[in-house]
């Protein structure tokens, strides 16, 4: 299972929470800090592994996450998961939103944030793997981004 | 109305959207929070709007700002209005707020069961998954059990994109309402199959979350998976099926046999790390639950270790990690495997980054031995000179403690050596484990009676160096030590050389300086060498030592009677005016030394962690009850300083007498481990006595201690635990030598004497005596202490709830779902269902009439209340209904097989015969069997017979577990039989609607009590509907007081032994003892009899029948020749105990050895199965049937069930299938149907078993 995954830039600033299990507003805060503080001293060459922070998890947890630029993208997985797994699956999902977005980069995120979750929610669902397939997820987004912009066009011209 | 709308989107565009609250918010660095609450203003303003592109985009805007911490909450009802907007847009937008937001506490959710229950069967399938999405995280126990059904419904839709939702929500489900598990299931299972490979990951999914936490219910789908594993090109299920298994074969170590080989081959073939990896995970696991004697799997072990080397040597990072994290793993069984690579995981230590030496740490952490722990703790003593960063040099520190007293102190040769590295270590300085270095002390010098002399020499030295460590003055840390140095020299100061001196040293002025509880052991123990100095000058005519002795502690205690910490002042002034009073004597000469040791006399022994638990409460004490009455407020305010004082006092007392309680002991243990305090400090002297270890030669002459104080203890150059590496190394170079010598002689004497030869290998773990007499005190524990394990599940664990048998529900079942588990439906379809069975059961049975009225009531009952105690009612329905049904299929089968007139009579029994899982589990046996590594087969065989005659001769009892103490109870009776009446006519009618269903294509809602039902309106094929229930238990004999069914089963581990499980039934109201089992032997056949008994002897069968019980016993037949089918004469005898009178009676029956009995069920691959009927060495036959009235699938099932067959390839309305006997006959059958005739070619290579088993297949069919 897959407890929470979460982008936040160099700076610690999110862009993108999803908790599979609830915590307070705050506590996701706090667990956000934690996690830039654990995941941004590292080096970009080593592991990419961690094990997991004092908020969230334990010691099935394991914080599992890839560094692009300048963007964090942290997954906090449990042992059912496997570890080189779910690096794929990250490297999976930020393929498919620079297909969708066209060169993602960190703006496309800031200002896109539901997007970037429609798109997450054709990966993972409830903390458990969806779709590992690029091509599958990729169609999948642009059925409904149709479907939007079909609702959107007589609205406007009513 | 049009104005409104345009008027509507006009208000929408001057409002912010999303991306202009983000550019708002940039733009506002400084004053973000105030412009926030501005624009949380504004959303306020816009949900209160009728419009709902206002309302959405304002909740889209708040899912933003939740990102950014702000508690969004309020909006809760508004993002329900959103999401339920016809519009996709909008109904996304809702969806995905309440996924961020809500949560179980979160009250509006009960508003969305409706909603959402539309959303999910919506024509459009976004919508549903939209839903299905959202769901997924907010779902709540209430919203689990009204939408279980639908959301099951939604697993068979058409679209896959839907399936694999719906699949995966399922494990969501099953967490909040575990009873949907057990309906569910079976079409969970049949996901597994689904052509969709998203849907089937899905389902291999939560099948394996589900299997990791209850593993051992989902044992037998490990055939199904091992299809999967064999066949699946799909990695991330590879991976997840893999890791399952990883799970699943602590449980089954046959299991593991089996995967060992495919996974060996994916290991060697994969070029996916990911997958690589998880098969080396799963083989190690495999490898830990065969550890016991499996040595041909060294070659495993081999590639394993190999691997992961190479992971490990890997410039990846990652695969260094996961290589080391797996062979922590191996380390546990295979320690020597590990240990040949020492090398590269030293090397990991320098690696750069932390986790990667961590995982090294752990590693070594296992891999010491005897051999090798000094070489490994001088490597990690320089790593911790070399690292930089506290935190990494403090892991290092705990980990070198960790490693040396691991299994108390197990790998220790030499206590000098490791008293020096603790003393080495307290130069570290600015580190936190100042407490963990001095419990160590503690602890060696306590329980290691033979260091002594020795740990009380350098403490000394350590007190004499006390500046060093109190220099700095760092709070956190080393200073610690001194609390243990100042006991240690205080409590074993009879090994002081010079007690003055440390005297001195513990009462000088600097000391006040320390934390509070150091120097309140300073005074205690200034006082024990006080005791002790005098005691060594007693007797000495010259008393100025003494004298001296007593004016230091009249001259310097003063300044501890200063001190502001309590303890201190009051040992000070308590022991001053001591002093005192002695020196007072002393004058007097008078000799005191006696009764001032006295005040420190006794013996400090360890206590063990738990003892103080196992203290058992002596008889007659009531914890619980009150002494006095409860105390009144003003007093219990009194307890507080008290407490605090007690927790403090044991730091410095120290228990005189041994007979202070045991508790006592564990208490200030645990209190003196918890103190801490602080300062590094550097030690100049580094002391060591080299006389020691040149000890004479001669095994049995290792000296207890022979040290010689006399010897300077100051070594120059080396830091001084070096030193004893090269010092053991010599040791043990004498010893070995010393040892050869000896062999030698002994061969000498051994070749005069029977001239054997003795080999002397290399140096072993054994070979290596400890340099000191490890005396290692025990742990005391009180007397009479429980054995007790205190490792229980977490009660709070969710999965708990999930651990539900499910084995039961294959479609060989012997226990489907009962009426209480089905899935909550909405009202007016509950409805339906109450009213069919009713109407049919009037058509039908007008005699049952009353019963039946009692039934259905009683349902309705059952859906009326949803109060809580619905579930305990349930709970109890359901054992009984399990029972019966297990009765009834079990009787069916019986009437099919044999005369009809059993049929009629059994309708009238009220007791259940108990058919235990016995059939599903030999599946899995005989499918385990299989594994190809031929070595097992004994193995197994030895398991299974071990499983078929636990008690020593033939016989074994099986009491399912699943079987309570039958009710007496004659009104439970009499429900119990008007249910199974029930039950029998619904499943008729049921099959007749079935039928119809078929002819008109009529979509009609029926939801029956089954799972598998339902999926008929989604208009998938006829291969959903349920089998019917079946059996091998067939009717052995029967009269008024017992009825006995009976099945056999081959041995594929014996070629020549078949199992003939027998179910004991008593059915009269008195009791049944002495039970005797007897069978007339054929020349081809034989029941196997206890060794010694004689060829006729009967067998007594080891349990007695209360009335009402059945109970099963299993039989070992050897036999020859399975061509043929054969009967066997046999009678049971036994006495019927009543309370007035006991008989004996006698039944006669004939045990029939179907040809079809001598067959196991083996699974066989479609390529192989061509092969072997290419191979041309089969004789073919064939029948065929005619006027079979019943689906494909289930006439398939029944030849599978009943004749031990496994489908290899199924086409349409053809199907081949394979079978093999007991001495490995293959009989392979190619089977069609075609408007009610069935043909079934067959071959075989024995054409007379052939025949036989297609006559018996032949009469299955006839009696349908």
């Amino acid at each position: 299972m897959i407890k929470a995954i979460l982008i936040f830039n160099n700076h610690g600033k999110p862009r993108l929470i999803r908790f599979y299990q609830y915590f307070a507003e705050d506590m996701q805060q706090q667990i956000i800090r934690e996690t830039f503080h654990l995941v941004s001293k590292r080096d970009d060459n080593v592991c990419n592994f961690l094990e997991g922070g004092s908020l969230i998890g334990g010691s099935d947890y394991k914080l599992i996450y890839r560094h692009y630029a300048t963007l964090y993208f942290v997954f906090c997985v449990d042992s059912s998961e496997s570890e080189l797994g779910i690096l794929d699956l990250i490297q999976v999902f930020v393929e498919t939103l620079d297909k969708c977005f066209e060169n993602v980069c960190e703006l496309d995120l800031i200002f896109h944030m539901d997007k970037v979750h429609y798109i997450l929610q054709e990966v993972v669902m409830g903390g458990m793997v969806l779709e590992t397939n690029m091509n599958e997820i990729i169609a999948q987004v642009e059925v409904q981004n149709r479907l939007e912009k079909s609702e959107s066009l007589p609205f406007i011209l009513h | 109305m049009a104005l409104k709308i345009v008027k509507g989107s006009i208000d929408r565009m001057f409002d912010k959207n999303l991306q202009d609250l983000v550019r708002g918010i940039r733009n506002h660095k400084e004053d973000e929070a105030k412009y926030i609450s501005t624009c949380i203003d504004e959303i306020k303003q816009e949900l209160k709007q009728d419009n709902i592109a206002v309302k959405a985009n304002a909740v889209c805007k708040l899912t933003y700002l939740q990102m950014l911490g702000y508690d969004v909450s309020w909006a809760a009802f508004n993002i329900v209005e959103v999401m339920s907007s016809s519009k996709f847009t909008y109904k996304r937008i809702g969806y995905l707020a309440a996924s961020q937001c809500f949560h179980e506490s979160t009250d509006v959710i009960m508003l969305t069961t409706n909603q959402i229950r539309k959303d999910l069967s919506s024509p459009n399938q976004y919508d549903t998954g939209v839903a299905l999405t959202g769901l997924s995280c907010f779902v709540t126990p209430d919203l689990a059990r009204d939408l279980a059904n639908d959301i099951m419904t939604l697993m068979s839709h058409t679209k896959p994109y839907i399936r694999k939702k719906a699949v995966l929500i399922m494990y969501k489900v099953f967490l909040k309402y575990p009873e949907s598990l057990r309906p569910a299931f079976p079409r969970l299972k049949e996901k597994l199959e689904d052509p969709d490979p998203g849907v089937q990951s899905a389902a291999v999914n939560v099948i394996c979350e589900l299997a990791r936490r209850n593993p051992k219910n989902y044992l037998s789908l490990a055939p199904l998976f091992f299809k999967l594993m064999t066949s699946s090109t799909n990695n991330w299920v590879l991976i997840k099926i893999i890791k399952l298994f990883g799970a699943l074969t602590p449980l089954e170590p046959r299991l593991g046999k089996k995967l060992i080989e495919p996974l060996t081959n994916l290991i060697h073939s994969t070029s996916a790390m990911s997958l690589l990896y998880e098969c080396v995970n799963t083989v190690i696991a495999v490898l830990i639950s065969l550890s016991s004697g499996m040595p041909n799997h060294s070659a495993s072990i081999q590639l394993c270790v190999q691997k992961l080397r190479i992971l490990i040597e890997d410039s990846d990072q990652n695969l260094k990690y996961l290589g080391l994290l797996a062979m922590s793993k191996i380390l546990k069984t295979h320690p020597k495997s590990v240990q040949s690579h020492k090398d590269l995981i030293l090397q990991c230590l320098d690696d750069k980054d932390e986790s990667i030496r961590l995982r090294a740490l752990d590693l070594l952490y296992g891999m010491v031995s005897k051999k090798n722990l000094m070489e490994i703790v001088k490597k990690l003593m320089l790593h911790v000179d070399k690292a930089e960063g506290t935190t990494y040099r403090d892991e290092l520190l705990t980990k070198i403690i960790d490693i040396c007293s691991q299994s108390n102190y197990q790998y220790i040769t030499n206590f000098e050596w490791y008293i020096s590295i603790l003393v080495e270590l307290t130069r570290l300085e600015g580190t936190r484990h100042g407490h963990l270095i001095a419990s160590q002390m503690l602890d060696v010098a306590i329980r290691v009676k033979a260091i002594r002399v020795f740990a009380v020499a350098q403490m000394a030295t350590l007190l004499d160096n006390a500046h060093m460590l109190t220099g700095n003055t760092q709070r956190n840390g080393i200073c610690e030590v001194l609390y243990a140095a100042a006991w240690i020299c205080g409590e074993f100061s009879e090994h002081l050389e010079n007690p003055m001196e440390t005297l001195e040293a513990m009462l000088r002025p600097k000391v006040a300086t320390l934390p509070g509880h150091i120097q309140a052991v300073y005074v205690q123990n200034a006082a024990k060498l006080f005791a002790t100095v005098l005691k060594s000058q007693e007797g000495n005519t010259d008393s100025t030592t003494a004298q001296e002795a007593s004016q230091l502690m009249i001259d310097r205690l003063p300044l501890f009677v200063q001190s502001a910490n309590l303890e201190v002042q009051e040992r000070a002034s308590c022991i001053l005016q001591l002093v005192k009073y002695i020196q007072k004597l002393q004058q007097k000469d008078v000799e005191v030394s006696e009764e001032v040791c006295a005040l420190f006399a006794g013996e400090l022994n360890p206590v063990a962690p738990k003892a103080q638990k196992k203290v058992p409460i002596p008889d007659g004490l009531d914890l619980d009850a009150w002494i006095n009455e409860p105390p009144s407020e003003s007093e219990s305010e009194d307890e507080q300083p008290k407490a605090i004082f007690s927790k403090e006092e044991p730091k410095h007392s120290r228990p005189r007498h041994t007979e202070v309680d045991e508790k006592e002991l564990a208490r200030r243990r645990e209190a003196r481990k918890q103190e801490q305090a602080n300062n590094p400090f550097y030690i100049k002297a580094s002391p060591s006595s080299q006389k020691v270890y040149q000890e004479t030669p001669g095994v049995e002459h290792i000296p207890v201690v022979q040290i010689d104080l006399s010897v300077p203890l100051k070594v120059p150059g080396l830091p001084m635990s070096d030193q004893y590496v090269k010092l053991e190394e010599e040791r043990r170079q004498k010893e070995r030598a010393e040892k050869k010598k000896k062999d030698k002689k002994k061969r000498k004497e051994k070749r005069s004497g029977r001239g054997k030869k003795h080999d002397s290998g290399p140096e072993s773990e054994e070979d290596i005596t400890p340099a000191h007499m490890v005396d290692i005190v025990t742990e005391e524990m009180p007397e009479n202490a429980l054995p007790s394990d205190d490792d229980e599940r977490d009660p709070a664990d969710p999965h708990k709830a999930l651990d539900i048998d499910l084995d039961n529900l294959e479609s060989a079942g012997k226990r489907p779902l009962a009426d209480s588990e089905k899935l909550p439906v909405r009202s007016h379809r509950a409805a339906e269902v109450l009213k069919s069975p009713a109407e049919d059961e009037e058509g039908e049975n007008v005699s049952s009439l009353e019963p039946k009225k009692k039934s259905s009531k009683e349902k309705r009952e059952k859906k009326k209340d949803k109060d809580k105690d619905r579930k305990k009612s349930k709970e109890e329905k359901k054992k009984k209904k399990h029972k019966h049904e297990e009765k009834e299929e079990a009787d069916l089968l019986c009437g099919q097989a044999d005369e009809p007139a059993f049929q009629s009579e059994e309708t009238n029994e009220v007791v259940t015969p108990p058919t235990s899982t016995s059939a599903d589990v030999s599946d899995l046996d005989f499918w385990l069997s299989n594994a190809p590594v031929p070595s097992n087969t004994q193995e197994a065989a030895t398991v299974a017979a071990a499983e078929a005659a636990p008690a020593p001769g033939a016989i074994s009892v099986t009491t399912p577990d699943s079987e309570p103490e039958e009710p007496k109870d004659t009104e439970m009776e009499e429900t119990k039989s008007s249910k199974h009446k029930k039950k029998k006519q619904k499943r008729e009618k049921e099959d007749k609607e079935k039928k119809k269903k078929k002819k008109h294509h009529h979509h009609h809602h029926h939801h029956g009590d089954k799972g598998g039902e339902e999926s008929v309106q989604n208009g998938t094929v006829e291969e959903e509907e349920p089998l019917p229930p079946m059996s091998n238990y067939c009717l052995l004999a029967e009269n008024s007081y017992i009825k006995v069914a009976y099945d056999i089963q081959g041995n594929l581990q014996d070629g020549s032994q078949v199992v003939v499980s027998v179910i004991f039934e008593n059915k009269c109201d008195s009791f049944l003892k002495s039970m005797e089992f007897n069978v007339l032997d054929s020349l081809n056949s034989k029941l196997q009899r206890p060794e010694g008994s004689g060829p006729h002897d009967s067998l007594t069968i080891p349990f007695q029948l209360p009335p009402g019980v059945s109970n099963e016993a299993r039989f070992v037949f050897t036999v020859q020749s399975i061509i043929m089918p054969q009967k066997l004469k046999g009678t049971l005898t036994f006495i019927v105990k009543n309370e007035e009178s006991s008989t004996h009676e006698k039944l006669d029956f004939k045990l029939h050895f179907t040809c079809t009995s001598y067959l196991i069920t083996t699974p066989c691959y479609s390529d192989a199965f061509a092969k072997l009927l290419e191979s041309g060495d089969l004789k073919s036959s064939s029948i065929r049937l005619e006027g079979v009235n019943m689906p494909f699938h289930h006439l398939l099932a029944r030849i599978c069930f009943h004749h031990h067959f496994s489908v290899v390839e199924r086409i349409d309305s053809c199907a081949s299938m394979y079978s093999r006997s007991i001495q490995g006959h293959h009989v392979c059958l190619l089977v069609k149907i075609s408007s009610q005739t069935v043909s079934v070619d067959a071959k075989c290579d024995e054409p007379t078993l052939l025949g036989n088993v297609l006559d018996e297949i032949k009469q299955t069919f006839s009696q349908c």
